[in-house]
């Protein structure tokens, strides 16, 4: 069984943000992670590769050259293989161009299972999943809690989360399940993992190697979505502050009240 | 087909169990806006099984037509009949607006129906506009009028980004939940109901539904309260949030809360507020001991009036209280719940 796993290398949101002078985010400029959410999809297809025989983990990412690190994290973790899509005309993409980017990259190799995060803390969209389903013409599943794979049957059963439920599903595989962070607790790399990681190879693609993908779909240009605007959060201005004793706290309080009409 | 011939806003009616979602009325709500400054309807677009009996809820909160996707397959939301239903729907009536709720099912069908109709989406929008695009005109750029404008949050809350699709159509967005204002609904109001020609058509795509299995739904969902008493970890203990359900039943409010508090047990997450939580607007919000991280503030910035109790003189909270005392909660908060009660 195959199963590939897409991950991000994304800015470490604390570190701050940096942008480009066209609005787009300046990636280079920010100190990266693994993107949470794809890091509990690549933990969740570790443990059926330790569940099950002949399991193979591809990880998979779009990115920068740098990007190579987040794939060598993951070998670290347990990944056989890693893929790195990286080229300048894939640069400033959005999801659309991204996941027709992704979707051509897997159309090069066998999967049974495709296992992406639900959203990235850059973007936090949600959309790349299932938009990768959408190309490859695959069934999704999103918002997975649990993942169990029956190998013989060739199905997936899927917890699926909503609001107020959730919904037990069961799907045919070739499929997609986008992972939940609340998936697991993913485990550390190993020095030994680390070590082997670093023998590994990794294969790097180019916009070459994307099959059955036009270039007007690819990068900034074929991107449907263009920023406007892009600023840091303008916050409304702090309104008064007061240091009091606690009764006549309560009495500013009790007169704000009055004056908004709330009491 | 040229991008002028898409006409129209149209909203995703979510229902689930035969009940409409608050976010369908939200979406006519800010649907008529749009619609408004284009010149053109708000169709709201009603997708399920035996839901016809919704139409007229939907022209009560101001949909000028309702387009109905009726089919035993679309019982119980999955992805693929409902992107085919809503992707069917695009492709024979060219809204040139189509928005969605950012819900659990609204994330999951907006990305599959704007990958198949091969349009932009924008995703968690809190903020919608008819504008130019680019906004400034530029020498040598066409700069396009009638465009919607689609603001949202990004990187944690530290930025704001407005995005636009000035090449495809439709525009679609994904709209936060509890951002835009509903009309006051008009009782009463009969529906245009426009019956939809899509068929759903089964497929390897399907997913079989096994198990539904919902889950103790709070009684009430702090998205509807009018004041709101949020408490943080400086409250303490989960015990000293019966101070603060004392203040809120003393004016009529809910308890609420940022993370901290629910990644102790203190409360459930369905009473989370914040980037992670639920993004609220009550009239008003005290912030009891929560220090105001930016993921909070995110989901309560937009509260007509904002009153901060903490200890901590700098605490950020304080940098979007509209009225910040800095104090000891454990005091401040019992006495004013007294003197609410003696007020009354």
């Amino acid at each position: 069984m195959k199963i590939v796993v897409c991950i991000k290398q994304v800015p470490d949101t604390k570190g701050g943000v940096k942008f480009n002078p066209d609005g787009t985010l300046n990636r280079a400029a920010m100190l990266t992670i693994m993107n949470p959410d794809d890091k509990a999809g690549l933990e969740a297809a570790l443990r059926i590769k330790e569940a099950n025989d002949d399991v193979e983990v591809t990880v998979l990412t779009m990115g920068l050259p740098k990007a190579e690190d987040v794939l060598r994290e993951a070998m670290a973790m347990g990944a056989d293989k890693g893929i790195l899509v990286t080229d300048r005309v894939l640069g400033g993409a959005d999801t659309w161009a991204t996941s027709t980017t992704i979707a051509g990259a897997l159309r090069n190799i066998d999967y049974d299972l495709i296992i992406t995060g639900r959203q990235a803390i850059d973007g936090d969209t949600a959309q790349v999943g299932p938009q990768i389903a959408e190309h490859l013409a695959l069934p999704v599943i999103s918002y997975a809690e649990e993942i169990k794979v029956d190998a013989a049957a060739k199905t997936v059963e899927v917890k699926r989360q909503y609001d107020d439920r959730y919904h037990m599903l069961k799907v045919s595989m070739p499929c997609l399940v986008t992972a939940l962070a609340e998936l697991n607790e993913p485990r550390y790399m190993t020095p030994g993992g680390i070590f082997d990681a670093f023998d590994k190879e990794i294969t790097v693609w180019g916009r070459n190697d994307l099959k059955d993908v036009d270039d007007s779909d690819l990068g900034l240009k074929g991107s449907p979505t263009k920023i406007a605007k892009a600023s840091d959060k303008v916050r409304k201005g702090a309104g008064e502050k007061v240091a009091l004793d606690p009764k006549e706290s309560v009495d500013y309080i009790m007169s704000k009240l009055n004056e908004k009409h709330v009491i | 087909m040229a991008l002028e011939e898409y006409k129209g806003v149209f909203t995703f009616a979510q229902q689930v169990d035969g009940k409409l979602d608050g976010i369908a009325f939200e979406l006519i709500g800010k649907g008529k806006e749009l619609a408004k400054d284009l010149g053109v309807d708000v169709s709201a677009v009603l997708i399920g099984h035996n839901v016809e009996g919704l139409a007229d809820q939907l022209a009560e909160y101001g949909a000028d037509h309702v387009i109905l996707v009726d089919d035993p397959e679309l019982e119980t939301y999955r992805t693929e009949p409902y992107a085919q239903a809503l992707a069917g729907v695009i492709n024979e009536f060219k809204p040139e607006i189509v928005l969605v709720g950012a819900t659990a099912i609204g994330r999951d069908l907006g990305p599959t129906v704007s990958a198949r109709v091969k349009t932009g989406l924008t995703a968690d929008c809190t903020s919608l506009e008819i504008g130019d695009f680019p906004m400034e005109a530029k020498p040598g750029v066409e700069q396009k009028h009638g465009q919607l404008l689609m603001t949202r949050p990004a990187f944690g809350g530290n930025t704001i980004a407005t995005i636009a699709c000035p090449d495809n159509r439709p525009q679609m967005a994904t709209v936060r939940p509890g951002v835009m204002q509903k009309l006051e609904p008009v009782a009463g109001a009969k529906a245009d109901v426009i019956k939809s020609t899509v068929k759903i058509e089964k497929n390897a795509r399907f997913v079989e539904i096994e198990e539904i299995v919902k889950e103790v739904a709070s009684a009430a969902d702090i998205m509807d309260a009018k004041i709101l008493v949020s408490g943080g970890r400086g409250v303490g203990s989960e015990e000293n949030f019966k101070m603060l359900q004392d203040l809120a039943d003393a004016l009529g409010g809910m308890v609420s809360c940022s993370r901290a508090v629910v990644d102790n047990g203190w409360m459930a997450k369905d009473y989370q507020v914040g980037q992670t939580g639920k993004t609220v607007r009550p009239n008003v919000y005290f912030a009891i001991g929560i220090s105001g991280a930016i993921q909070h503030v995110a989901g309560m910035e937009e509260s007509d009036l904002i009153i901060a109790i903490n200890k901590d003189d700098s605490a950020p909270i304080f940098d979007v209280a509209d009225y910040g005392i800095v104090g000891d909660l454990n005091k401040i908060v019992p006495a004013l719940t007294e003197a609410i009660k003696a007020a009354k």
